[in-house]
């Protein structure tokens, strides 16, 4: 029976997958733009700018179905992780890493909840703002979070990951989507260099990150 | 359908056209061998595009009326989509864009299914453009106001409005005509399409004084002056499949290819002030729908008004 049910449960994950995808496609006519690497079978952290809940769901849309299944999204346990159709969501479907935003004592620490993630040998799509930006800045200060998953897995490739205009077709706050066309720009893969420091890592990065921005974008 | 015989002789004639360009094309392919020539690949991809452009235009034709306006549709959803894109508009806008996809460009539609004259005509450089900047307002942002309006009442007036007036040409009751009217959506298209294609051959072989080097550098008055002429003589060559004398077919084809050029500029005098090269990645070899649109954009109400006013009771 047992059995039977999480038959039942993998059919409709992968059908709401393949939902989403088509979904993401039509509304934003997305296109991946290759620019700094090919899409790999190697283990990376896609990083990237975050503006809207729709984003990891776009850099998704665009892997090759092959790579799609060992990326894994990093989402926050309170959104995508309760029982309902958001839970199913995230865990069944995008098969996320979900983590506390809140640490707390009786719970796993988020970074440790990664680094195991990371020790599986999957890849990451990861948002090293923490939380989503509405403001008109390209991007809100890093945290640290990006440079201790590379110190944790220094072998691994980081990939600058820019997701262009998903912000106007979903706005923090609104449902009902604009049909703008979006663009998902992969960057030159980076790695942490040995004895680097966490400022100069994260500086990089960020730099790596806004070098990916579409011109004529204010600063 | 019963299809006007004249239908069919298009037919063979564009297949004809296509045919040899092909076959061109793939003996230049052929002939420049192992090294790639990214203007023979381009060429190519710009062919093989054109069939699948031309089999659209055939299968909407096939289905009249109706399929005629949801492919024209489509067309104006994909350039609405992709001059909304380049443009800056704020989190204070989003009813009003949504407004601009879900409800002007539907209706626009329909009411040109409808066949209803008095309103499509006005209904969005009128009350589109009224109703627009309300919802905006409604959302308290002041923040480059007549920016942000100017831009999205624009691209409706672009990519809705102007492209509208294509399928509209079905609605024209001229007298003799009755059912042919696709014929005349079919000699807009050639007789624009064949321009630029003409123009870009023409700028190719003698292009040397540019027209608006700071606007677009390809534009020539050797290509524009022998493409717009060849033009006018196809359009001219095409009077059998209008209600219009040798003439009268000549002089629609000089406005059209007047009318198509000077969009274009247009049109690249936004790209450029917007920092792009294309309006978007939709058709490989041509950029987006509107780099394929520009030119219909202006020649299409021009030509719809003056079939109007002049071949109608």
């Amino acid at each position: 029976m047992a059995a039977v049910t999480s038959l039942i449960s993998n059919a409709a994950a992968r059908i709401v997958a393949m939902g989403a995808v088509g979904l993401a496609r039509f509304i934003t006519g997305v296109r991946p733009d290759w620019r700094g690497c090919r899409p790999e079978a190697k283990q990376r952290v896609y990083f990237a700018n975050h503006a809207s809940h729709g984003d990891f769901v776009l850099i998704w849309t665009v892997l090759p179905e092959a790579l799609r299944r060992a990326t894994r999204p990093v989402a926050a346990q309170d959104y995508w992780g309760g029982n309902g159709l958001r839970g199913f969501i995230g865990r069944s479907v995008f098969n996320a890493v979900l983590i506390e935003r809140t640490p707390s004592q009786d719970k796993p620490h988020p970074l440790e909840v990664l680094k195991a993630a990371l020790a599986d040998g999957c890849s990451l799509i990861f948002f090293p703002e923490g939380t989503r930006n509405t403001t008109d800045e390209a991007l809100l200060p890093f945290k640290n979070g990006l440079y201790h998953l590379a110190v944790a897995r220094p072998e691994a490739e980081f990939v600058p990951v820019w997701i262009d205009n998903l912000s106007r077709v979903m706005p923090k706050g609104q449902y009902l989507p604009i049909p703008l066309l979006c663009s998902v720009a992969f960057g030159p893969p980076m790695r942490l260099e040995p004895g680097e420091s966490r400022e100069s890592f994260l500086a990089c990065a960020r730099a790596a990150l806004l070098a990916l921005r579409p011109p004529g974008q204010p600063a | 359908m019963n299809a006007p015989p004249e239908m069919l002789w298009l037919s063979f004639g564009v297949a004809g056209v296509l045919i040899v360009a092909t076959i061109v094309g793939k003996t230049l392919a052929w002939r420049a061998g192992e090294c790639a020539n990214p203007v023979i690949d381009n060429l190519n991809q710009r062919i093989f595009a054109w069939w699948v452009m031309v089999a659209l235009m055939a299968v909407a034709f096939v289905f009249g009326k109706t399929g005629v306006v949801l492919l024209f549709g489509f067309a104006s959803f994909a350039a609405l989509r992709e001059f909304l894109t380049l443009t800056p508009t704020r989190q204070g806008d989003h009813w009003a864009l949504l407004a601009a996809f879900f409800l002007a460009l539907p209706i626009q539609y329909a009411l040109i299914w409808w066949e209803w004259y008095g309103l499509y005509s006005i209904f969005i450089p009128v009350y589109a453009f009224l109703i627009l900047p309300i919802i905006s307002v409604l959302s308290g942002d002041a923040t480059r106001f007549l920016e942000r309006i100017a831009f999205v009442q624009w691209a409706l007036m672009i990519s809705v409005f102007c492209v509208s007036h294509a399928p509209a040409i079905l609605t024209l009751p001229i007298p003799g005509f009755e059912g042919k009217q696709l014929l005349l959506i079919a000699f807009l298209v050639i007789v624009v399409q064949g321009s630029d294609v003409l123009q870009y051959v023409f700028g190719k072989l003698l292009g040397k004084r540019k027209v608006a080097p700071n606007v677009s550098p390809s534009k020539t008055w050797e290509g524009l002056i022998g493409g717009v002429a060849s033009a006018t003589a196809l359009g001219a060559a095409l009077w059998w499949i209008t209600p219009f004398k040798p003439w009268q077919a000549a002089a629609m084809s000089f406005v059209i290819c007047v009318m198509g050029f000077l969009g274009g500029l247009v049109m690249s005098a936004i790209k450029r002030d917007r920092g792009v090269k294309d309006w978007g990645r939709l058709i490989e070899g041509h950029g987006g729908m509107l780099d394929r649109l520009d030119s219909v954009i202006f020649a299409a109400p021009v030509f719809f008004h003056l079939t109007r006013y002049w071949f109608t009771p």
